[in-house]
């Protein structure tokens, strides 16, 4: 009797034995792609490689439209019922690390030594989030109008001043050929307006936040580089540079291909269809206006939800994800910037003397974060709404002030966000 | 004197008409835009819209928008699942709704009109503002399955479906048509020994049919057509999202605003549809809610 239950127990356990070595614990994971048929087939290339490459985990993704990703995630942060892994915009990151959402990143940064900077997201000197690419932003213009305007072409060593890029605005209005000289995309009023615009301010010695001690805007969106920032930027409406918030989307798709603006202050995201129509189309760096010359920088990345069970799983597939071959299979894919030199070598556009290639540096040497603290998603908003009012004829100071009181108010009521004031 | 009255009525007609086409134009542009929309690459639609070309099916028209719209999204999936929370839940509320007001009406029980007076406070509360403690009240809850009991219940029909089913609006529509049906029919019926459940389903429901129409007319396009915030944080399957929710699968960095209006002239089919077979009723019972209010 012993012996047949001591058989029936080996039996039982041999045929259990090739499932077990197999079994590969579940890593669930939320990605913002929905509805990219690109983005979805690449990222699931990935996890379908990374689950045939071990045995230790598998990955399940769920996708999501971009346009509701965060409330989706905001929402199951507190339903308790987060993924292992999620995909985080890089300047909301601080958010989600201060708000308990998102746990360290544990993985061997030397693989990201050489990956661009607005592609690493820090938060309290800890890494929290690592991306595959970045994007940028460029002035397009037609080589054609440089010469026609009779323009000097810039570069990234020698970019164009403030005042050289304001007479070129002048210049390409006062020719009579074009119904704006600037197109801003200003019918986009969510986060481009503090990626795309906020280098303007800083260029001028301004911020969103002072950056020092993240405790208040006082004096960096409301002191002298500031409100030099907003009666310029106000100006731009006034003298009919740019068409202001009634812009449509019509207007910051086609205006430019079509002719209807010299400039297009734009990101690559849009370059790879700008080339299919523009032969000429050239990507300028930004003006310097006279405290260095910025873009903003930090994309989607990959980090670890607070709650995982199993952090070490979710940063084995991170760290699988990030091999060359993929950020290059990304740009190819979808235009953006691969995050190491080496993977941008691999593309088509990013490559030495590919069409994008001049993305790269301006990523590389222009970028810098938006404000990384927790308050920034409220300061986004507010600066939205400052710079479309402004843009709309607000008075410029009375704006900013306004803007630095809620801002400040804000982070009062967040006791500081967890800045060490 | 006869010629020129007659050519006055004539001439008053012909403006009515025209003001009736203008209004009837004004209304239908969306539509019309909509759907010729889908029609054209999104590099020809965008450049239509600054003429009338915008409402015309000119240039070059095709139906690839709507492939490549069910490529991007699982449609068929959305709109299956769409109509079916509405049909469940529109069915369940003007079953419980009209029990509710029947209750309100013609019951006498103690609270009775505080309880209304409760529910139809209701009204003035915004969505946004109960959204966050009902996630974690619907996140929590118990529910017994084929499996036994399981605790939560996101990533399900039912969450979409059992917190709308109730709502004061729908139970004051009903109130107030119950109160003007003849009591005597009601006494009437009692005095013949009818018990409060026959009063309702032989008496009450049959002569309900405008309130009935103008309830589920209300409740299905709200249901249809504004479910949004709700299941954005209660569904997060792929399996179980409506339309409304699926609409941001169209809206990339590169907006394909072709396949955009392909989606919407999609989305927009069961509803006329639903209008269409109804379009009676939905008449009778607007005029007759009209006479009544």
């Amino acid at each position: 009797m012993r012996k047949t239950s001591l058989f029936a127990a080996a039996l039982l356990a041999s045929a259990a034995l090739p499932y077990a070595a197999h079994a590969q614990t579940e890593l669930s994971m939320w990605y913002h792609g929905a509805g990219n048929e690109v983005e979805s087939k690449l990222i699931n290339q990935i996890v379908s490689d990374f689950n045939e490459s071990q045995s230790d985990w598998k990955v399940v993704i769920e996708s999501f439209p971009q346009s509701s990703y965060n409330d989706s995630v905001v929402a199951a942060a507190l339903a308790g019922n987060l993924p292992d892994i999620i995909d985080v915009d890089g300047p909301v990151m601080p958010n989600w690390a201060w708000s308990g959402y998102m746990q360290p990143l544990s993985i061997d940064e030397s693989i990201i030594e050489n990956f661009l900077p607005g592609t690493k997201g820090y938060w309290n000197d800890e890494l929290y989030s690592i991306g595959l690419w970045d994007a940028a932003v460029a002035l397009y213009a037609r080589a054609s109008t440089l010469d026609e305007l009779g323009l000097r072409r810039p570069t990234l060593e020698e970019p164009w001043t403030g005042e050289e890029f304001t007479a070129a605005l002048k210049a390409a209005k006062d020719s009579g050929n074009y119904k704006f000289a600037l197109d801003l995309g200003m019918n986009d009023q969510g986060e481009w307006y503090p990626y795309a615009f906020a280098p303007f301010l800083w260029s001028r010695g301004g911020g969103i936040v002072n950056r020092d001690t993240y405790q208040t805007a006082e004096g960096v969106l409301n002191g002298d580089a500031a409100i030099e920032f907003g009666e310029w930027w106000q100006s731009l409406f006034e003298e009919g540079y740019a068409p202001g918030t009634s812009e449509t989307p019509s207007d910051q798709e086609r205006g430019f291909i079509e002719g209807d603006f010299a400039f297009q202050w734009n990101g690559n995201w849009r370059a790879v269809a700008t080339l299919e129509e523009v032969d000429d189309v050239v990507f300028l760096p930004a003006p310097d206006f006279g405290e260095g010359n910025y873009i903003g920088g930090g994309s989607w990345q990959f980090g670890i939800s607070a709650s995982s069970e199993n952090p070490e799983g979710a940063a084995a597939f991170i760290e699988f994800a990030l091999q060359d071959k993929y950020l290059a299979a990304f740009s190819d894919a979808i235009g953006l910037i691969p995050s190491t030199p080496s993977a941008a070598a691999m593309t088509e556009n990013y490559a030495g003397g590919g069409p994008l290639e001049a993305f790269f540096a301006l990523s590389e040497q222009q970028a810098q974060l938006r404000p990384v603290t927790p308050g920034y998603v409220v300061q986004s908003k507010v600066f939205t709404k400052a710079l479309a009012d402004i843009a709309n004829g607000a008075d410029v100071g009375d704006t900013l002030d306004a803007a630095v009181d809620e801002i400040d108010a804000d982070i009062k009521r967040n006791q500081g966000y967890g800045h060490e004031g | 004197m006869a010629t020129i009255s007659r050519d006055n009525r004539g001439l008053r007609l012909a403006v009515r008409y025209l003001v009736l086409v203008l209004v009837a134009l004004v209304f239908a542009f969306p539509l019309v835009f909509m759907i010729v929309s889908s029609l054209k690459p999104t590099a020809q639609l965008l450049s239509d819209t600054s003429s009338l070309r915008a409402f015309l099916p000119v240039g070059d028209i095709s139906l690839s928008n709507y492939t490549a719209a069910f490529q991007r999204a699982p449609i068929g999936r959305f709109v299956l699942n769409s109509v079916f929370v509405t049909v469940v839940t529109v069915t369940a509320s003007l079953f419980l709704c009209s029990l509710a007001a029947f209750s309100f009406t013609y019951l006498k029980w103690r609270g009775n009109g505080l309880l209304l007076s409760i529910a139809l406070a209701t009204l003035i509360v915004p969505f946004e503002t109960i959204a966050i403690p009902l996630l974690l009240f619907v996140s929590r809850l118990p529910w017994l399955g084929l499996d036994g009991i399981e605790y939560g219940w996101l990533n399900t029909y039912r969450v979409q479906i059992i917190p709308w089913i109730a709502d004061a609006l729908t139970i004051f529509l009903f109130v107030q048509y119950f109160k003007d049906l003849p009591r005597e029919l009601i006494e009437a019926a009692r005095a013949e020994g009818a018990s409060w459940w026959q009063i309702y389903r032989r008496v009450v429901m049959p002569l309900s049919g405008p309130v009935l129409a103008t309830a589920a007319i209300l409740k299905s396009l709200k249901m249809y057509n504004e479910q949004y915030l709700w299941p954005l944080i209660v569904v997060q399957d792929e399996a179980h999202r409506p339309i409304m929710v699926g609409l941001g699968y169209f809206f990339q960095l590169n907006v394909a605003w072709g396949e955009v209006m392909a989606y919407l002239s999609v989305i927009t089919l069961p509803v006329l549809a639903f209008y269409l077979v109804l379009q009676r009723a939905f008449i009778a019972s607007i005029a007759s809610t009209g006479v009544k209010g």
